[in-house]
């Protein structure tokens, strides 16, 4: 526990991660809260023709939308929808992706052999396009986002763990572990996992960045949650149409997207730097 | 001779892993409630003429079959026939390959030219405004949606100034088709008015396209030199008196490329999936639109003919980056 709180200081000390880590924190507020903080709660599904499309004003901070709803109360409620998809499929690839990293970097048999090959499938694409593919075949729900996004984001988890856990086999601490004939499964859970826990940790941040983004580019190709949802991506779709005339439509989405994958960013660089002294912030992403 | 083995050792490992990829998009594109063959058919077909249909298109056999069968002829060579523009598959991304290459090399180009330089002066300046200043363009590159930032472009430079075509690789007629590049074929036709309206065409979309890239290059850049910069032969030639400038864009940069050059694998990838939603937005004629049309269509063998052809891309770009590190730093070849 004194391990967590060392890091939250050395974290604040660093002003980037500290505005990452704020921001991450404003979203989890806004998405729980965001009844009590949108302006026109009711208009999220509501149509109010007469409001059509009306340029940001003092009663309507980001304007209004097609049906007439008002964007910036739109925008708190697609806060939970971008919580929800980005924590779920990355919490679903942190328990398909970790084990699986665990299991073949350690017994380094024909099974780990074969569960590498096999995420490396995974890994054989750009992860849109299988996600594209898996969504568009399941259709349109947060659901089904969800399932694709985190069947095509394990192996990067499996990836780093078993790279860890191979150079981890070797050091001396393991060895001395495996000689004194401590069980196997203790091994992996109280002495290998803490140790590859660091870069999983930054991974997870880094990777709820990154999920947002390939869930709102699905929302915007028409993937995502269905029409009447608050879906960031299909906001920035929906008001294609009414450009050049509604400027307004489509820049509150863009820059709610872009605000919390770049707080996602700033606090995987930061814990990277706290967590891990050997890597400098080099550019690996996703 | 163990460069060659390198080699042979990841083609080897390319082949089943491109098997893989074929069964898991396979068994996503037909497990699946959408049916093609009902949509393909029309509403007014009856039960019987879909059903017909379906076999005719050998859909009502045994998935394993099916799987079987198409390995046999991707074998052959063949990608299957769209079921939507019912041409080959191969003929289709072979008619739409060059506007994704040259969209995607212009974009590689604005990255590793606009990228590599960037990253050196942020390096060189580090922790001073200028490096700040760059650091929170790379973070802001990594961060921003791509279609959202191609819309604002297009709002900007093309509905608000009129600088710029809105979408589209030319107005008017295509050029002769020579290379299929836009840029060479304007250029071979002695047109300079529409080699102009090309390189118009394509700044946006390959703007879009490249700022991921471009951030990721800076980034790389700026660990990299940072890391040669304190290696002891940059100490030693200081000591030597070698102009810094020298020792910083010839000796230093030399060296971090190396890592840079590893990345270029990376990259392709930032583009490729890039080029799939900045085609669309930009109703650009490449493969990544035509991949997304054909997933809206439930076209199996188009989607498929989409993935294999990508998987085999990326393997290769990736084969060869590793086969290229290899030879630039042989340090790193047994690993």
């Amino acid at each position: 526990m004194s391990t967590a709180i060392d890091v939250l200081r050395k974290l604040l000390r660093d002003p980037a991660a500290a505005a990452g880590l704020l921001i991450i924190l404003l979203l989890v507020l806004v998405a729980i809260f965001a009844p009590l903080l949108a302006t026109h709660p009711e208009a999220i599904w509501d149509m109010n023709p007469r409001q059509r499309l009306l340029p940001p004003s003092d009663m309507y901070v980001f304007g209004t939308d097609r049906m007439g709803a008002d964007i910036y109360s739109r925008i708190l409620f697609g806060a939970r929808i971008t919580m929800v998809i980005a924590s779920v499929a990355v919490g679903a690839a942190l328990l398909i992706g970790v084990p699986i990293g665990l299991i073949s970097g350690w017994t380094q048999n024909w099974l780990g052999e074969a569960l590498m090959r096999v995420s490396d499938i995974f890994l054989a694409v750009p992860q849109i396009v299988l996600a594209i593919a898996i969504s568009q075949t399941l259709g349109p729900s947060i659901e089904n986002v969800i399932l694709a996004l985190s069947v095509t984001y394990w192996p990067w988890f499996t990836r780093l763990v078993h790279a860890e856990v191979r150079s981890l086999k070797n050091e001396t601490f393991i060895e001395a572990a495996i000689a004194l004939g401590v069980p196997t499964w203790r091994i992996i859970l109280l002495h290998v996992l803490p140790n590859v826990a660091s870069p999983i940790i930054v991974r997870t941040s880094i990777g709820m960045g990154f999920t947002i983004l390939t869930a709102s580019a699905l929302g915007f190709l028409g993937l995502g949650a269905p029409p009447p949802a608050p879906e960031w991506g299909r906001m920035i779709a929906e008001s294609r149409e009414f450009l050049p005339q509604a400027w307004w439509y489509a820049l509150a989405p863009g820059l709610a997207i872009f605000l919390v994958v770049m707080g996602f960013n700033l606090l995987g660089d930061g814990l990277r730097d706290v967590l891990d002294p050997r890597i400098r912030r080099a550019g690996a992403r996703r | 001779m163990r460069i060659l083995a390198l080699i042979l050792q990841r083609i080897a490992w390319l082949v089943p892993t491109l098997a893989g990829l074929v069964a898991v998009v396979f068994f996503i594109s037909r497990v699946i409630p959408a049916d093609p063959v009902s949509k393909l058919a029309g509403e007014t077909a009856s039960r019987a003429q879909v059903e017909l249909l379906r076999q005719k298109l050998g859909l009502d056999r045994p998935l394993l079959v099916q799987l079987a069968d198409y390995y046999k002829q991707l074998l052959s060579g063949d990608l299957g026939t769209s079921l939507f523009t019912t041409r080959p598959v191969w003929d289709d991304l072979y008619a739409r390959l060059p506007a994704t290459i040259e969209l995607t090399i212009v974009a590689m180009i604005i990255a590793v030219v606009i990228g590599i330089p960037l990253g050196v002066v942020s390096a060189l300046y580090r922790n001073t405004i200028i490096d700040h200043l760059l650091r929170i363009i790379t973070v802001a590159g990594l961060a921003v949606a791509s279609f959202w930032l191609a819309l604002v472009l297009q709002l900007y430079f093309a509905m608000d100034l009129g600088w710029l075509p809105l979408q589209a690789r030319i107005t008017g007629f295509p050029p002769p088709s020579i290379t299929g590049f836009y840029i060479v074929d304007t250029l071979v036709e002695g047109n300079f008015t529409r080699f102009g309206n090309v390189v118009a065409h394509l700044t946006l979309p390959a703007f879009t396209l490249a700022f991921p890239a471009l951030a990721t290059v800076v980034r790389f850049t700026r660990a990299g030199v940072l890391e040669t910069l304190q290696k002891n032969f940059v100490v030693y030639q200081r000591a030597m008196g070698i102009p810094s400038g020298l020792i910083v864009w010839k000796y230093v940069l030399r060296n971090s490329l190396i890592s840079t050059v590893t990345q270029i694998g990376l990259l392709f990838g930032i583009l490729l999936a890039g080029a799939v939603v900045i085609e669309t937005v930009f109703q650009w004629p490449g493969i990544g639109a035509y991949a997304f049309e054909a997933i809206l269509q439930s076209d199996y063998a188009a989607v498929m003919g989409f993935t294999v052809y990508a998987g085999a891309v990326f393997g290769i770009v990736n084969l060869v980056v590793d086969i290229s590190h290899a030879i630039l730093d042989p340090r790193g070849a047994g690993a």
